[in-house]
């Protein structure tokens, strides 16, 4: 019995990577759109907290400062707890199911989403704040000589340009967020490793199903990194940087050789 | 003389005819006093050129025109418009709001010593652009439009190119048609051949020359003595933060009065 527990069973850890059950399936999904869904909302708020940041008026630099300063100065999961246990505890608010479009929101997920979305909008500011600063200050200059106003000339001039700059460190960071998330079953998220770890303790192949959420995280990253690629080549074709048009395929190519990112490089 | 204006020197003419009226303007960076009172009217159709050497406050002169720096005080006014701000009800002089200043802007090209053209988009929507966003014309109309400017300028074989792939001075001309697309009653330009390659100078000297025959107002910041001699109905020379001395081509360069004037000259000449 205890030898068979610790032998790699070939066939479970088959089975369940390429004909996962609908549980697993169900993680994997939420892992995916938590992230999605939190990195969105951390771009809108992160772009506002940056414009914040660079306000003429130092009471809206001072919050924003401070909102970036305790986001970033505390852990994830701590946050979440704050959040969803915290704020419960005390009757401050308390998350509910809810029914979004026809769709049913667990309380645990909307938790989620809320805290990864806030403490993902502290980087993203960062992130943005940088963008926007590496855009030649005769850039927004050159929009006001044609009459635009400020606003005018951040929407139409220095964000699409900030944009280039900003696009490198996002793919960074929600590669990591998609990693993070598996934080999010301490708060009792059916996420793909909560999932996980139930399948594990029902069936007791640790390893085989460890391996293979390994190999899920693994696929969700690389997938991400092929659309980053091609974000970035999209990007720079707009620049006129690219002067061919080129299909995605060759422009992941083209990434791999200039970057090494998964050190397959030379051998296509 | 190239001006459709048949006067000499007009700093005392009719209100109407002045375009620029600038009056006791300071200007101080820190504690530094970069504008110590300059006044300079200019007309209608009238090309004047700023000399001087650098750090004299040529450009922040320029800047001050258009609302780039607020003067600490003196009066600008542009084709009719106090410039960065407005009477209230009362009579007072107050700030007028960004979008105010924005309308303002509309109306005074602005040609930069580094192009700033927008790197993300071809000649042509560099030229749009404005058109578009300020003016709300439609995209068609401003395509045409910004082909008319782009061939005004000799580059209607770069419409779709990007200015990474054009000249220092195709990137300059391309600027240039990106102000006149606006249709402004006030070209500025700062030093607009000091970052262009000697070969490329006479291409965007060339197009200045074409607006000054059409009568178009322009203000330019130069090293170029020769095409100041040349295209110019006035030169003023700057030294130290102030006009020392203001007069048609010939007096200033020929017959200069002024000491610092001379010393000037007779390093660039």
């Amino acid at each position: 019995m205890l030898i068979s527990a610790l032998q790699f069973n070939t066939t479970f850890f088959w089975h369940e990577l390429l004909k996962p059950s609908s549980g697993f399936l169900g993680g994997l999904w939420r892992t995916v759109y938590i992230s999605v869904v939190s990195q969105a909302l951390a771009v809108i708020i992160g772009l506002v907290v940056a414009l914040a940041r660079r306000s003429t008026l130092r009471v809206v630099r001072g919050v924003a400062g401070f909102y970036v300063w305790v986001l970033r100065g505390t852990p994830l999961l701590v946050q979440l707890v704050i959040v969803y246990d915290g704020l419960a505890a005390t009757d401050i608010y308390r998350f509910r199911d809810l029914s979004l479009l026809g769709v049913s929101v667990l309380a645990s997920v909307q938790a989620a989403i809320v805290t990864l979305a806030l403490n993902e909008s502290a980087y993203m500011s960062e992130i943005i704040r940088a963008g926007l600063a590496a855009v030649d200050v005769g850039q927004n200059e050159a929009a006001l000589s044609i009459g635009m106003t400020p606003a005018q000339s951040l929407r139409h001039v220095v964000v699409p340009q900030a944009m280039r700059f900003v696009i490198p460190p996002l793919g960074n960071d929600f590669n990591a967020m998609m990693k993070n998330t598996s934080v999010l079953s301490v708060i009792g998220v059916p996420e793909m490793f909560l999932i996980t770890q139930e399948i594990s303790s029902s069936t007791f192949h640790t390893f085989e199903i460890f391996l293979d959420a390994a190999l899920y995280y693994l696929a969700l990253t690389t997938i991400w990194t092929f659309i980053q690629a091609w974000l970035e080549a999209k990007i720079d074709r707009s620049w006129g940087i690219v002067r061919t048009h080129r299909s995605m395929l060759a422009a992941i190519r083209e990434h791999f050789q200039d970057s090494r990112t998964l050190g397959l490089s030379r051998r296509a | 003389m190239t001006s459709s204006n048949p006067q000499g020197s007009r700093s005392d003419g009719d209100g109407t005819a002045l375009i620029v009226q600038a009056t006791d303007i300071r200007k101080s960076f820190g504690h530094q006093e970069v504008l110590k009172s300059i006044s300079l009217d200019v007309a209608r159709g009238e090309v004047v050129v700023l000399i001087g050497p650098s750090g004299s406050g040529k450009t922040t002169f320029l800047r001050c025109l258009n609302h780039f720096e607020k003067p600490n005080s003196g009066v600008v006014q542009v084709n009719g418009h106090l410039i960065g701000s407005k009477q209230d009800r009362s009579g007072r002089r107050v700030d007028a709001s960004a979008r105010e200043i924005a309308r303002q802007r509309a109306e005074i090209g602005f040609v930069f010593q580094h192009f700033n053209l927008f790197p993300n988009r071809t000649a042509v929507e560099n030229v749009m652009l404005g058109p578009i966003k300020v003016q709300k014309m439609s995209k068609d109309r401003a395509r045409t439009l910004a082909i008319d400017q782009l061939t005004k300028v000799g580059l209607s074989d770069k419409i779709d190119t990007y200015p990474s792939q054009l000249s220092g001075g195709q990137k300059q001309r391309v600027a240039i048609a990106r102000s006149l697309a606006m249709s402004p009653a006030l070209m500025l330009f700062d030093e607009p051949t000091s970052a262009l390659d000697p070969e490329v100078i006479g291409e965007v000297l060339t197009v200045i020359r074409n607006l000054a025959n059409d009568g178009m107002t322009m203000i330019i910041v130069s090293h170029e003595i020769g095409f100041a001699r040349e295209v110019a109905d006035r030169v003023a020379m700057f030294d130290d933060g102030q006009i020392v001395e203001i007069g048609t081509p010939q007096q200033v360069f020929d017959r200069p009065v002024q000491a610092r004037t001379k010393a000037f000259l007779s390093k660039v000449l």
